[in-house]
């Protein structure tokens, strides 16, 4: 067993230590918001936040972040209504919707680490794939927090 | 804000009531008294609840195109109910059977979904405001004509009574449906035609939308599978004692050109079936090659008789003796689909039927794969609509042996309820792909520059070979030939024909199917023939639109507003293109500078389409703005090759899908011209990719005459 802070709760779970953290969340806890694209961290449609840093859980084996406070998107506010979840809402960005727990993940844990981030930062971080094609939107959303 | 309810959480809960072993699933289920309220089913769309709510049934599927928002915005739009109180339902295709094909075709495909609905689903909710008005006359005792409705509310000003649909509701749903509806004039329009905010846009941010892909049975397993890496190979054999070390596989299932391992985790199913030895028989498919197909297709074009589709004056004639000729041969590569949810099915047999969960673009195709796979009667088969993570294309159908047969059988054989996930390698290596093209195209220019002959070859693969080889008639397929057979531009000698050049690669309907590699060849050539012609390029296409009003304004208003002939910073360059397609018009402008390399860096964007009525601008935008990003990363990126008859790309290491930072500055012009229902999802990919290409040109003076731009050694 292993046990695991997740959304801070802590759930122990019956894995394999080499099973990554994506297929935990969404066979064992439940947690179906995170989303396999790829299974090579290239998509980072499965980021979650591991210590509020974004991480592509699809390569994460569950072992290494057992004494770690994990948040997915269903942790990441009560009510969706984080600064990243409402420039989302009011930019609507999502189309099919698959991309953007990750999107918003990795747009979230970049905003905790540094408020102002430049354009040059922006697009270093997030590397997230989204094949509807919403990058136009996604940045005029992270734009809409970072220049208010 | 006020756009919003949490449709498809309690759309979910519907379906988790319904099915009989309740669903595991990862959001929480919000306090409602559902005993307090009663629903009335005034028609097959709308459905009317005692607390006011209006539910609105949406047959087509939603990918991330927003047709479920304004297919719900132009019922609501004639029923003239409150939006605030709409919510929405996916329309099980089963009910389609039983209930007489009330729903109309169901596959979303084509950019279809509004244009080829939007009629029935407006006197839908038309016919439902009139029995609920003619019920609340009745009540009053007087007559409907003296009372009207709006945002629910129903009034008769001579007596200043009202009521609300909700109190009216049942005793509307008893009324006879009104013989005939007057639908209203677009220019009324309150909710359609308004940027309404996306009904599935909360759920969408939350990670509480429910995929196919989510869905979690109790019992249930999961299964992993490796298909014939050949198209048309067939499995041979496999070595199952090889994967006994991984704990918790239960089965080993083989299919015709396929094997699928089934374990209590995809994680295991996933890494046994990569462990497994599989032989296969390559049914004489594993010597082709992209070489030998880009033979074959040279072979085409340089025959000297091929059918013809288009022969307008004399061709011949008019190229001898003309002042200048310009010939060039273009190629594109077979592409990916690529959805961001893998292509997955979960299926349960029950008592007497089976229940199937499936991203799809077409409901009704996989209730019949579904019966075709299990041998059950449809009406025996429950289908549980979802969002799909994107489609594309790859999701329009459901072919035999694709991945819905695919779990009914795995199912069927193991005895629990299954959910197959095909890996990103696995869905990159068994699409249905972007047919390969090429086209020889000579045309005549006058004394003027103007094009007085203009002949056209494409040799290429039909996606009618693997999606309807019987509607192949002489070897001729029109619609690979669009944007030619039909060129609007006014030429007065045009010959068009095809040399039909099908492999073993299967096609398929890729987002904007023909017109994205038509319209790289047709813009591209123009704009050679304008350089030869030492003019404007969008001058010169202005001239070859002068008797066609609806495209010519669409490229006056894309031209004006990316300030087309106004210098730009030094270094970078425009390029302009035009189509009709998917029955709206579309331009692009795009604004480009050259790296070092001399690959392209697409700074700026600008389109303008003419769809005719728009029911929802901001999807519309949406829509514009994600066909720019999918044209782009086909046109700088992609190509599926082979190698030993097998796709050597796998995952988004090798087919690579660009990224934020590579996303240009779209801006998006709507000049909706009315009269007509023009299709959105596709048309505004096909000219952002020439139009990247001749500002190219502008800048060098070469072509860029094959695709992708960026060509990568394969394996690195």
């Amino acid at each position: 067993m292993i046990t695991l802070n997740i959304n801070g709760k802590d759930h122990a779970v019956d894995a394999d230590p080499g099973m990554p953290l994506l297929w935990v969340l969404r066979e064992i806890v439940g947690l179906t918001g995170t989303k396999f694209g790829c299974g090579i961290a290239q998509c980072g449609a499965c980021t979650v936040q591991v210590n509020g840093v974004a991480q592509r859980s699809c390569v994460t084996p569950v072992s290494t972040v057992a004494n770690a406070k994990i948040t997915t998107i269903e942790g990441l506010s009560e009510n969706g209504d984080t600064p990243v979840q409402a420039a989302w809402v009011a930019q609507q960005v999502p189309q099919c919707g698959y991309c953007q727990s990750g999107m918003i993940m990795a747009v979230d844990a970049l905003l905790k680490a540094k408020a102002k981030p430049t354009d040059a930062e922006i697009e270093a971080a997030i590397t997230n794939i989204c094949r509807c094609g919403t990058y136009a939107r996604v940045r005029d959303a992270i734009h809409s927090i970072t220049q208010a | 804000m006020n756009d919003m309810t949490n449709i498809d959480r309690r759309n979910f809960l519907k379906v988790s009531a319904a099915a009989s072993g309740g669903l595991m699933l990862g959001f929480h289920i919000p306090a409602v008294n559902a005993a307090a309220t009663k629903d009335s089913e005034i028609n097959a769309w709308v459905v009317v609840n005692s607390d006011d709510s209006v539910l609105i049934r949406v047959a087509h599927s939603e990918m991330g195109q927003g047709s479920m928002t304004a297919l719900a915005q132009l019922v609501a739009e004639e029923l003239d109910c409150d939006w605030a109180n709409v919510r929405t339902e996916f329309v099980d295709p089963r009910l389609n059977i039983t209930r007489n094909k009330v729903y109309g075709g169901m596959a979303t495909v084509g950019s279809r979904a509004i244009r080829s609905s939007h009629e029935y689903v407006r006197k839908a909710g038309a016919s439902a405001r009139m029995m609920l008005v003619s019920a609340a006359a009745q009540g009053w005792k007087v007559s409907a004509a003296e009372c009207t409705a709006k945002a629910g509310v129903i009034t008769h000003a001579a007596s200043k009574r009202t009521t609300k649909y909700g109190a009216v509701a049942e005793a509307a749903a008893k009324q006879k449906p009104p013989a005939d509806v007057t639908l209203k004039d677009p220019a009324t329009w309150t909710i359609a035609g308004q940027p309404k905010m996306r009904l599935d846009m909360k759920d969408k941010v939350t990670g509480k939308a429910a995929y196919a892909i989510d869905i979690n049975l109790p019992g249930m397993q999961y299964a992993a599978i490796a298909q014939c890496p050949v198209f048309g190979g067939k499995l041979v054999s496999f070595d199952a004692t090889a994967i006994k070390k991984f704990k918790g596989v239960t089965s080993v299932v083989a299919l015709e050109n396929a094997v699928a391992v089934v374990a209590n985790s995809y994680w295991t199913a996933q890494r046994a079936v990569r462990a497994l030895p599989i032989q296969w028989d390559d049914m004489g498919n594993g010597k082709v090659s992209s070489a030998t197909i880009a033979d074959f297709l040279s072979e085409g074009l340089a025959k000297p008789e091929v059918p013809v589709a288009r022969n307008d004056g004399d061709v011949a004639k008019a190229m001898t003796g003309a002042a200048k000729v310009v010939s060039a041969e273009y190629r594109v590569p077979y592409l990916s689909h690529a959805a961001m949810e893998p292509m997955n099915c979960t299926v349960r047999f029950n008592a007497d039927g089976l229940e199937v969960w499936a991203p799809t673009q077409n409901a009704e195709a996989i209730l019949g794969a579904a019966a075709r796979a299990s041998g059950l009667d449809p009406l025996k088969i429950t289908v549980h609509l979802t969002y799909s993570g994107g489609g594309f294309g790859r999701r329009g159908g459901a072919a035999k042996g694709d991945y819905v047969d695919q779990a009914v059988l795995i199912a069927k054989e193991v005895g629990t309820p299954v959910k197959l996930i095909w890996s990103r390698e696995e869905d990159i290596q068994h699409d249905f792909y972007r047919p390969i093209s090429s086209a020889k195209m000579t045309a005549a220019l006058g004394a003027d520059g103007m094009p007085v002959a203009w002949n056209t070859r494409i040799a290429g693969h039909t996606i009618l070979a693997s999606a309807n080889p019987s509607a192949i008639k002489n070897n001729m397929d029109v619609g690979f030939l669009v944007l030619f057979a039909d060129n609007v531009y006014d030429v007065p000698n045009i010959k068009v024909d095809y040399a039909m050049s099908n492999t073993h690669v299967p096609v398929g309907y890729w987002r904007s199917v023909n017109h994205s590699q038509n319209a790289y060849f047709r813009e591209c050539f123009v704009d050679e023939m304008a350089l030869a012609a030492k003019q404007d390029p969008y001058e010169y296409r202005r001239k070859l639109l002068a008797k066609q009003p609806k495209h010519l304004a669409v490229l006056d208003a894309c031209a004006k507003k990316a300030e087309w002939g106004k210098p730009l910073p030094a270094g970078q360059f425009r390029g302009i293109a035009q189509i009709d397609g998917y029955g709206s018009y579309v331009a692009a402008v795009a604004e480009i500078s050259l790296k070092a390399d001399g690959t392209p860096k697409v700074h700026r964007v600008v389109t303008a389409v003419d769809c005719g009525y728009v029911v929802n601008p901001d999807t519309v935008r949406a829509q514009l703005e994600g066909a720019t990003a999918w044209a782009l990363t086909a046109a700088l990126y992609d190509q599926i090759t082979l190698k030993d008859g097998r796709v050597e790309q796998g995952n988004f290491d090798r087919y690579r899908i660009m990224l934020m930072s590579e996303m240009p500055k779209v801006e998006v012009v709507l000049v909706p011209s009315g009269g007509f229902w023009g299709g959105i999802g596709e048309p505004g990919a096909p000219p952002v990719a020439p139009a990247v290409i001749n500002a190219m040109l502008a800048a060098t003076g070469k072509p860029i005459r094959s695709l992708p731009i960026i060509k990568r050694e394969i394996g690195v």
